[in-house]
């Protein structure tokens, strides 16, 4: 009986549930000294002076550096052809370029006492226009990088072409685009600005010794970080240890590291004794990286009767002061543009701009979101126009079974997908038929709390970057096996899920199979944990290379028993090698790992997987919106959701059920928001709108199974696809609600304030 | 999220803590639950030198029905008023609102007291008191006096107590026919974005808003409608009446201004107007 | 000044500045890092101890007002090796993913399940609106309380 499918508890719980997870916060640092960074309080100005005079002399104060004390090249710029001229400095130079941009860093005996003398810095600064609304930021005359000339710092589809990424008649609109349809529906759309919100904030503690440096990062990439502190320092590879310890959440947001985080690094180097790093919640929402924030322009054309054949959308992405990943979000959107449905023609561009905001990074689905969001928006609005229900233009729409793997109009590669089904089986769950019935009664009788249904059918891109992710199996002298993966959990539950894998290639208990990760003296090489990836590339090397170990203990036991290897087989259930047909005669995986002498008995694996997988659903939200209040109530959340073959549909469960939360929570509650000056006007937990249990409802999830024949556990990524499902699901019941008082879009989130304010301008006729 | 540093003394009684306000003026601090305070603190937006703690004082934590009104200790906590048999009986108001306050693990700490003295006008308990047309008792070096719920709020944050006076009882008139306490929030946790409280006392009908002015205000025009006979919801349409309210994420003037109106006729009608 | 208190069984006393809040006191001062800092306006909920076995979030308590209170932290919550029934459901229900805010979480579900004889879903949700998580969607540490309180009323589950 294989373990694999099962709903099985995790193993990491005990110590979560018991003394706590070890975060870097935790770590006992013995003289380790506390900095505090001194942030801008102005989003764009020139910095005429910094007194640090008084600080110097605060109690417990060690040192204070800023950019002039700094002998460091400049950070690595944060991706590959954005603008040099627009790379971020360790502590900004001479010009401040967002509200919690780094001026200092305050480095004291204790926390408290960095925290006073911070306050005790003078720093002079002298205003310069800001540049806030992205929509204005390309014409705009002031630069948030006076040197680079522009605020542009990537077009799409020009720069592919520059770089010989696309040819230029690809990057060309199709001519008449839109020829042939006899209706088309253009729309604005906002996808905010939003905070990632991990429950625990960035921290990083460095301790160097005998020229050895040991780092600790609240990092979903420790090798990543160790390659960035080799760059940073110019030292071998060997002389940095980067540890992600336990990591309290990141959403794509704690990738890469931080100036703040790495320069930790230096100061306690400089210094010749251990440093440390803590952000306050605050700090975090002004400076840990931002999501989403594109404006789009989005125009659908198709028939009366609801096919539809065309559909150009226009992005002006907003990448904050220091584009650096939010600026290729758009590369992302473009990808997945035409959804799950077969559209002949389609038209992208977009243009990333530098603001005087906190950079934009990867959160939670990293431009597929606002893809999906997008498209299925137009659909509704494209079915209100036409008079045909919602589901219907989609299911007339969707790409047949039969297609695929199907490339879409802009070079993507669909693997498998079974669009229709989850469609189907949405609705029946959902009792569709039932619910537009009620939605008539309320209508009917004019009840004040209207009903609205919103749906969204979706496909995801996951494991989308080339590349292979390590996984190594070692048996030990106890016939245990350790694992080395080069994934970095920090809530996906790989140390139970890997160790079902070993334990099911092995034939040996769960509790047997030691798995470790997180840090760069355990694990050679990694990539980390990010874009819905793990489980496919990770999950598989490890798989493979239990099944490598496997033949090896074979070969041996042929050796040992004198037989063929043909014949040789692994009891499972017992864990045992035996000769087919002497299964008392047999050798443990103890005896097999005393037997491989200095070799040892194990594999290593370098699982490049060979292309990515589209996980895929559709999802229904049940909205209730109060019209006299503007509030939305949200009765109902339906998912069905297809990530392939599921390992542990236990732990797949929990990803799409924290992806449903903070999907939903972009529709309905949550903006980042920066006033016209740059101000953050959002920047605690008070203000910002992070979802609580109280809003929402428990969820609906219908898992699919269309297995990928991409990889051999036939698994797809499923950490991002509850979030890039539900956000239009909610956007669209919403506007499904009042869709009948006039109300053709309502922008995210839909805030009372923004749903009665719809109300009234349908009621008025504006 | 550090506070500056202060000197703190636990008062062993009221008279010590009164001492000590006496002593150090508006740079002392009193301290009960500490959850309006200590959040402004660790947010650096105050910083007072001395903290005078009075949540030893179990002397402030108490209940009484006193025949003609209940009297209630500042120092009692919201969540015992949101249980309190004799609150629940007698000025059920009072305690559906105290059960609204922040969250479970606030209402553990927060007093009364604290809440009403801290007057944030967007707060709900202040409302409910005024609502409740209570009273406050103040003790400080002169002596005793009570303060009409009516004329303690003076502004935004400001009180009718001085720096040296202490407040140590709240006083609610017993007897309710129908209450009701609707507040408009987007996440549950949230301070009310308006809030609209309603209590029916012996034929009286009072209304108070949370968050639509500098204090908590009365509803006097809805009063003074409903009490010339009109309908409940002739009488919430006069809400807004007077008020400018202030403009935020959630709000622009014109929209609290609507939700005032609105929650006045749900409040007045849950509580059977 | 000195402060003493009673922390999972056990006198423990301190010298500590009056500013010095309870959670820093129990991670700094004792060692205990199981309570988690997650903010600083008193929203998320990832500090939340028992005081003389009611929730309170301790970031927002002086460990001077701590004084002679009884304190529970996560640390404290399983007898010996074996677990409160809290921690038992929240690991049957996949309750948690990062683990961050769990024992905070975990210490606000039982004082709400101690308080409330009577929970039903809507009151798990209302009575965990001081907790944030942004893992699991709440969804399966619904589940867990709800599981809990059932049995606590003696309920099949």
């Amino acid at each position: 009986m294989s373990i694999l499918g099962n709903r099985v508890v995790r193993r990491e719980d005990q110590k979560f549930l018991t003394t706590g997870g070890s975060y870097v916060d935790d770590l006992v640092l013995p003289g380790a000294a506390h900095i505090v960074y001194v942030r801008s309080p102005m989003a764009h100005a020139r910095i005429r002076s910094i007194d640090t005079s008084e600080a110097l002399g605060a109690p417990g104060v060690v040192a204070i550096f800023t950019a002039a004390d700094i002998d460091l090249s400049p950070m690595p710029p944060g991706a590959p052809f954005v603008n040099r001229e627009m790379s971020r400095p360790w502590l900004a130079g001479s010009v401040v370029r967002f509200v919690g941009d780094l001026v200092a860093a305050v480095v004291a005996e204790t926390r408290e006492q960095a925290a006073d003398a911070a306050e005790l810095v003078i720093v002079d600064y002298e205003p310069l226009t800001p540049v806030i609304d992205p929509a204005t930021a390309e014409a705009n005359a002031t630069f948030v990088h006076e040197s680079a000339g522009t605020n542009v710092a990537l077009r799409l589809p020009e720069d592919l072409v520059t770089v010989g990424m696309m040819p230029a008649e690809a990057a060309q609109e199709p001519p008449d685009l839109f020829e042939g349809c006899d209706v088309i529906v253009r729309q604005r759309i906002v996808n905010q600005r939003v905070a990632p919100c991990p429950l625990e904030v960035r921290a990083a503690a460095s301790s160097w010794e005998d020229g050895r440096l040991t780092h600790w990062a609240t990092s979903q990439a420790p090798h990543a970080v160790k390659g960035e502190l080799v760059q940073l320092f110019g030292v071998d590879e060997d002389a940095v240890r980067a540890i992600a310890p336990d990591v309290g959440g990141g959403f794509g947001a704690k990738i890469g590291g931080y100036p703040e985080e790495l320069f930790v690094a230096w100061v306690a180097r400089r210094l010749g004794r251990p440093a440390r790093w803590v952000e306050t919640r605050t700090e975090s929402m002004l400076a840990l990286g931002h999501g989403r924030a594109q404006i789009q322009e989005a125009e659908l054309g198709g028939t009366r009767d609801g096919r539809i054949l065309a559909y150009r959308l226009g992005v002006i992405q907003d990448a904050g002061a220091y584009p650096a990943f939010g600026a290729f979000l758009p590369m992302m959107t473009r990808l997945m543009l035409s959804g799950v449905y077969d559209i002949a023609k389609v038209s992208f561009s977009s243009c990333s701009v530098a603001t005087n905001t906190n950079p934009v990074v990867a959160y939670r689905g990293a431009g597929r979101p606002e893809a999906t969001a997008a498209l299925e928006r137009m659909v509704d609005i494209f079915a209100t126009e036409i008079g045909v229900d919602p589901a219907e233009v989609r299911r007339q729409n969707l790409v047949g079974n039969d297609r695929f793997p199907f490339t879409t109009p802009t070079g993507t590669t669909y693997d498998i997908g079974d669009y229709q089904a989850a469609l189907d089986r949405v609705l029946e769950a959902a009792g569709y038929a039932e619910l537009r019935e009620e939605q008539r009664r309320r209508r009917e009788s004019g009840d004040a709390r209207q009903l609205g249904i919103g749906l969204s059918s979706y496909v995801e891109i996951t494991n989308g970057i080339p590349g292979s992710e390590f996984g190594s199996v070692e048996m030990l002298a106890d016939g245990k096996a350790r694992v080395r993966t080069g994934t970095s959990p920090h809530g996906q539950g790989h140390v139970t899920s890997w160790a079902m894998l070993v334990a099911d290639q092995l034939g040996i208990a769960m509790d047997d199979v030691e798995v470790i990760h997180g840090d760069t003296d355990l694990v050679p090489r990694g990539v980390g944990t990010f874009g819905s990836k793990s489980l496919q590339s990770g999950g598989v090397a490890v798989y493979q290379a239990a099944g490598q170990v496997v033949e090896k203990a074979r070969r041996l036991a042929a050796d040992l028993l004198e037989a063929n290897p043909n014949d040789i087989e692994l009891d499972k259930e017992r864990g045992l090698f035996a000769v087919a047909g002497t299964p008392s005669v047999t050798r443990s995986w103890a005896e097999l790992a005393a037997a491989s002498g200095d070799e040892g008995l194990s594999a290593e694996v370098d699982f490049a997987a060979p292309g990515a997988t589209f996980p895929f659903g559709a999802h229904l939200v049940v909205a209730e919106v109060d019209t006299e209040t503007g509030l939305v109530r949200l009765a109902r959340i339906v998912a069905v959701d297809d990530a392939g073959r599921l390992l542990n549909p236990l732990i797949a469960e929990g990803q799409v059920h924290g992806g449903l939360a903070q999907g939903v929570a972009q529709a309905l509650l949550e903006e980042m928001i920066y006033d016209e000056q740059g101000n953050p006007l959002t920047s605690n937990l008070a203000d910002y709108a992070f979802v609580s249990a109280a809003e929402l409802p428990s969820f609906e999830t219908h898992p699919m199974e269309t297995p990928t024949p991409l990889n051999p556990l036939g698994a797809k990524g499923i950490g991002e696809a509850g979030t890039i499902g539900s956000t239009p699901a909610v956007q669209n019941a919403v506007v499904d609600a009042l869709s009948h008082l006039g109300v053709r879009h309502i922008d995210m989130p839909t805030t009372p304030l923004r749903v009665w304010s719809a109300i009234q301008a349908a009621r008025s006729g504006r | 999220m550090i506070p500056v540093s202060f000197d703190y003394v636990r008062a062993g009684s009221l008279d010590e803590a009164l001492a000590a306000l006496a002593e150090h003026g508006d740079e002392a601090k009193i301290l009960a639950g500490g959850h309006s305070l200590l959040p402004l603190m660790k947010l650096r937006l105050a910083t007072p030198s001395l903290l005078v703690d009075i949540g030893a004082l179990s002397e402030l934590s108490y209940v009484r029905d006193r025949g003609d009104h209940i009297a209630i200790g500042a120092g009692t906590r919201h969540h015992d008023i949101q249980h309190d048999a004799t609150i629940v009986a007698s000025a059920p108001l009072l305690a559906a609102v105290a059960g609204r306050v922040g969250d479970p693990q606030v209402r553990h700490r927060g007093t009364i007291g604290g809440s009403i003295a801290h007057a944030d006008p967007a707060s709900d308990l202040p409302a409910a008191v005024l609502a409740l047309g209570g009273s406050l008792v103040a003790r400080g070096p002169a002596g005793e006096r009570v303060i009409e719920a009516t004329e303690f709020f003076r502004g935004f944050l400001e009180t009718a107590l001085s720096p040296e006076e202490i407040l140590i009882e709240l006083r609610v008139p017993k007897g309710s026919q129908g209450h009701s306490y609707q507040k408009f929030v987007r996440r549950s946790q949230d301070w009310a974005i308006v809030g609209a409280a309603a209590v029916r006392v012996d034929g009286r009908v009072a209304v108070s808003l949370v968050n639509v002015a500098r204090t908590p205000v009365r509803a006097s025009a809805v009063e003074d409608a409903l009490a010339s006979g009109a309908s409940a919801t002739e009488a919430a349409d006069l809400a807004a009446e007077g008020l400018e309210p202030s403009g935020d994420n959630n709000a622009t003037p014109e929209f609290r201004r609507h939700l005032a109106r609105v929650l006045t006729r749900r409040a007045l009608e849950e509580a059977g107007v | 000044m000195k402060v003493t208190m009673d922390v999972n069984g056990a006198r423990e006393e301190r010298d500590v500045e009056p500013r010095t809040l309870l959670v820093f006191f129990l991670r700094d001062g004792l060692g205990l890092t199981g309570t988690n800092v997650g903010c600083d306006t008193t929203s998320c909920g990832a500090c939340t101890v028992l005081m003389n076995g009611q929730s309170v979030k301790s970031c927002t308590v002086l460990a001077a007002q701590a004084e002679g209170a009884s304190i529970t932290t996560i640390e404290g919550l399983a007898r010996g090796e074996e677990l409160h029934p809290m921690q038992r459901a929240f690991r049957e229900h996949h309750a948690l993913q990062c683990g961050y805010c769990t024992p905070g979480m975990v210490m606000a579900a039982v004082s709400l399940v101690s308080e409330n004889p009577d929970l039903d879903e809507r009151g798990v949700r209302e009575g965990l609106e001081g907790n944030l998580c942004r893992c699991t969607g709440y969804h399966n540490i619904v589940a867990a309380v709800l599981d809990v309180a059932r049995s606590a009323r003696g309920e099949a589950s």
